[in-house]
């Protein structure tokens, strides 16, 4: 045993740190450091710079373009790029459709599809969950009827996160209503500008928009772009689930945002003293601390077993249920830190131009907002408690 | 020892009750917080009419001081209904304050009308670098002519736009931390030098940051004795805590009620989600939180005017403690419960996640009064 990173993956860091202090635009950089809301605009112009460098795909194979780079590499490059202040990859064309498509779609989506997720001229959402499939996804009603070359779909898609900037979305929908649930699902890639694809804003509980409804009323779809088999969906839909909670950890993000909250209580006073040096404070900060450390290595540790294994494990779920909850336990102790200034609520602050007068602190403008808009971690990607149910059944055997 | 209401304080529950759940449904509710004041003259009028304005008012002036048991009914049900006219601030806090501080002539002035709804007073008294320190005050009120001129900055000032007078503690005399040499002034909101910039509170109330740009005031703004408000102050503040906590009280039921109710109709596998027992157990301990919550908050109540001061405050910080980690559990879980429509706007039950942040941010957070549990268990009994 050995927990200490390579020469050559130590090289590869350096590399990756000093492209990011070269070429990860400041006005960006600043926005993620402080918390403050990140455009669509500047998550593709991200995306278009790490492409250009030929690191548009960290976590996709060299034959479609991507970098090739191992598990470890990957984590190395997330970790960086989250220290640095890089905003998210868009997790729904590299994470989600696009292995889907390199796996399983035919050579023409590959063609047509996976360049432009590299070079972010496609905007891809994910349309599984339906008001009435959330955790129980197979009992999605969403029917797609063929007729001659073509399918025409119609039902209900919700919580569909920013397709309001998408251009196409995958979906998940019933071609054979008599099978059972998991049998009768297919997997299509649909164009949002087919007419009948409306999309329905949803405001959320900090105020802001993103996820939507999404419907499909008569919705004439090509053939083409069903995804490897009709009926087969199910399995397709399975093998993305394990892609799209790889570094589901976030332990890169959680670390810059300790890194904040570390920023922000040594600026914050109580009883006239650093908050960083109150007992009560600084234990509960190290709490969290101590469980990111923990988690770093249990991480590293599933992805070591998953380069073996060559395809990721149910040992997912422990690193999102664990990873979820430090996001939101530094989240809490971020608003807790500025006490009374936790209070105010004000959205527009969280606009990286915003001008307007700034309350003081500034930097605690954004925090009630995150606090609230973080409970979503433990819901969306499989609610922490269906994570739950995975590990008794897969992991226990129970 | 009993638990058991009088007729007349079933009477004012019920009442209470009946009035929000009509006028304060969760759409009435809704348009209220995004109106252009944020709060409802009209909600208040007709609080005032049914004499809740008056609980804090002493007899004297036509109210019914000390009214523990009633102010604890009406804020559970205030709690429950998410009111967020400035009931605290102006009927329980600054009420306290011109009570027990103001001369004959300032009560007789200020208190029959603020009951009547007519006149809004708000305490302003949290500073940036206070936290939740009661004594540390940095403003200052220096003698000029016949009265005073106030200088400094106050900070979330919660209903500061809507109060006619503002109650603006400032230091003439003392040290940063010192408890002597605190004095409060009545300070008309629109008096020159003082300048507020509104905001909106992430659990849908109306604040105000406060700059006070040596702010003239004559002489009979005093309230109270020179430097001697402080005692007042804590007072007021516990009397504060206390109605927060049966505020807190109403929210937290209102949530468990709305999980257990989203629970039994979200179908999920075919069975609603209720049937899962990984979920039940987290409602049994919803449930648990929820009724110590309730205890201390009838502890609280009981306790909040009482004249043993070490007493009172050890027992209002047990009760904060006690109903800040059921709001934070509570909060959570019901979200967490709803799935995704947790975390949308539509929901009652995501506001009371908002107001439940916002009750664990108010006069103290958990570590605060933990703090003060200790120190109050330290003090020598009076
Ligand atoms: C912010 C956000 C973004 C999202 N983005 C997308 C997206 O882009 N595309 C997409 O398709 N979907 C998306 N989702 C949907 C997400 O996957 C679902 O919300 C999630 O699967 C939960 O489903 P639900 O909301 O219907 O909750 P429900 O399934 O109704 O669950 C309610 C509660 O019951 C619990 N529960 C359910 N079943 C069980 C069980 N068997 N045992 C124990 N507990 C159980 C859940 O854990 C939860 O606490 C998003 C959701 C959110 C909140």
């Amino acid at each position: 045993m050995d927990l200490s990173f390579t020469p050559a993956e130590q090289a590869f860091r350096q590399e990756v740190a000093s492209f990011l202090e070269k070429e990860l635009p400041p006005a960006i950089r600043r926005k993620v450091l402080d918390g403050l809301h990140v455009s669509p605009q500047d998550t593709v112009q991200w995306q278009k710079i790490l492409h250009r460098k030929g690191w548009g795909g960290p976590n996709w194979a060299k034959e479609f373009g991507g970098t090739g780079w191992d598990p470890v590499r990957q984590y190395i490059f997330e970790e960086e790029s989250a220290a640095a202040g890089a905003p998210r990859l868009l997790p729904f064309g590299l994470k989600m459709v696009g292995p889907v498509i390199q796996r399983f779609g035919n050579a023409a989506q590959q063609q047509r599809h996976l360049p432009r997720i590299l070079a972010a001229d496609d905007w891809w959402c994910q349309g599984y969950s339906e008001p009435g499939a959330g955790s129980d996804l197979a009992s999605l009603k969403t029917r797609a009827e063929r007729r001659g070359d073509h399918y025409v779909v119609n039902g209900q898609k919700t919580w569909i996160t920013l397709a309001q900037h998408a251009n196409w979305i995958f979906c998940l929908v019933r071609t054979d209503p008599a099978a059972k649930p998991q049998a009768g699902i297919s997997f299509l890639l649909i164009d949002m500008k087919t007419p009948g694809v409306e999309v329905r804003p949803i405001t959320m509980l900090d105020e802001g928009h993103e996820v939507n409804e999404v419907w499909f009323e008569d919705v004439v779809v090509p053939v083409e772009n069903l995804v490897g088999e009709e009926n087969k969906g199910w399995t397709y839909a399975k093998f993305l689930l394990g892609h799209e909670r790889t570094n589901i950890a976030g332990i890169g993000s959680s670390k810059r945002e300790l890194a904040r909250l570390k920023r922000v209580a040594a600026q914050e006073t109580k009883h006239g003293r650093p908050l960083d040096q109150d007992p009560f404070f600084a234990a509960r900060l190290a709490q969290v601390e101590i469980e990111l450390m923990a988690l770093e290595i249990t991480n590293l540790r599933v992805l070591s077993a998953e380069a073996e294994r060559r395809a990721p494990g149910p040992e997912a779920s422990l690193l999102k249920i664990k990873g979820t909850e430090i996001q939101q336990a530094l989240s809490e102790l971020m608003v807790l830190a500025v006490g009374p200034s936790g209070l105010p609520f004000r959205r527009e602050a969280l606009d990286g131009a915003f001008a307007g007068p700034a309350l003081e602190p500034p930097y605690a403008a954004p925090l009630a907002a995150t606090y609230c808009n973080l409970r979503k971690a433990s819901i969306y990607g499989g609610s922490n408690e269906i994570q739950k149910n995975i590990i008794t059944q897969m992991i226990l055997g129970l | 020892m009993h638990f058991n209401l009088t007729a007349e304080q079933q009477l004012l529950s019920d009442t209470v009750q009946r009035f929000l759940a009509k006028a304060y449904a969760f759409e009435a509710r809704q348009k209220i917080v995004k109106s252009k004041e944020g709060w409802s003259r009209e909600i208040w009028a007709q609080l005032a009419e049914m004499g809740l304005l008056a609980l804090q008012v002493p007899e004297a002036q036509g109210g019914m001081a000390p009214a523990a048991v009633e102010t604890l009914l009406t804020m559970t049900a205030m709690g429950k209904a998410l009111l967020v006219e400035p009931y605290l601030a102006s009927a329980i806090l600054a009420t306290a304050l011109i009570r027990d501080l103001g001369s004959a002539g300032q009560q007789e002035a200020l208190l029959p009308a603020m009951a009547a709804g007519e006149k809004i007073a708000v305490p302003a008294h949290g500073e940036r670098g206070a936290r939740y320190d009661l004594s540390r005050v940095a403003t200052t009120a220096a003698r000029q002519g016949q009265g005073w001129a106030l200088r400094g900055k106050k900070t979330v000032v919660i209903h500061a736009e809507a109060a006619d007078l503002l109650l603006v503690s400032a230091r003439t005399g003392g040290g940063l931390d010192d408890a002597a040499g605190i004095s409060l002034f009545l300070v008309p909101r629109d008096a020159t030098g003082l300048r507020l910039t509104g905001y909106r509170t992430v659990d849908g109330q109306r604040a105000a940051d406060v700059e006070l740009a040596g702010v003239a005031v004559p002489a009979d703004a005093l309230l109270g004795a020179e430097g001697q408000a402080f005692l007042a102050l804590q007072a007021a503040f516990d009397l504060g805590v206390a109605a927060l906590c049966a505020d807190a009280v109403g929210s937290l039921q209102a949530t468990l009620d709305a999980t257990i109710d989203y629970t039994k109709t979200r179908k999920q596998f075919g069975v609603p989600i209720a049937k899962f027992q990984a979920l039940q157990h987290r409602m049994a301990d919803m449930l648990i939180h929820v009724e110590q919550a309730r205890s201390m908050s009838y502890l609280a109540a009981m306790k909040a005017a009482s004249g043993d001061a070490r007493d009172r405050r050890r027992t209002v910080s047990a009760a904060k403690v006690v109903v800040g980690q059921a709001c934070r559990h509570v909060a959570q879980q019901a979200v967490q419960l709803h799935g995704g429509m947790g975390v949308t706007d539509e929901l009652a039950v995501s506001h009371h996640f908002k107001r439940l942040l916002g009750f664990e941010l108010s006069l103290g957070d958990t570590e605060h009064h933990l703090e003060q549990f200790v120190a109050a268990n330290a003090a020598r009994p009076a």
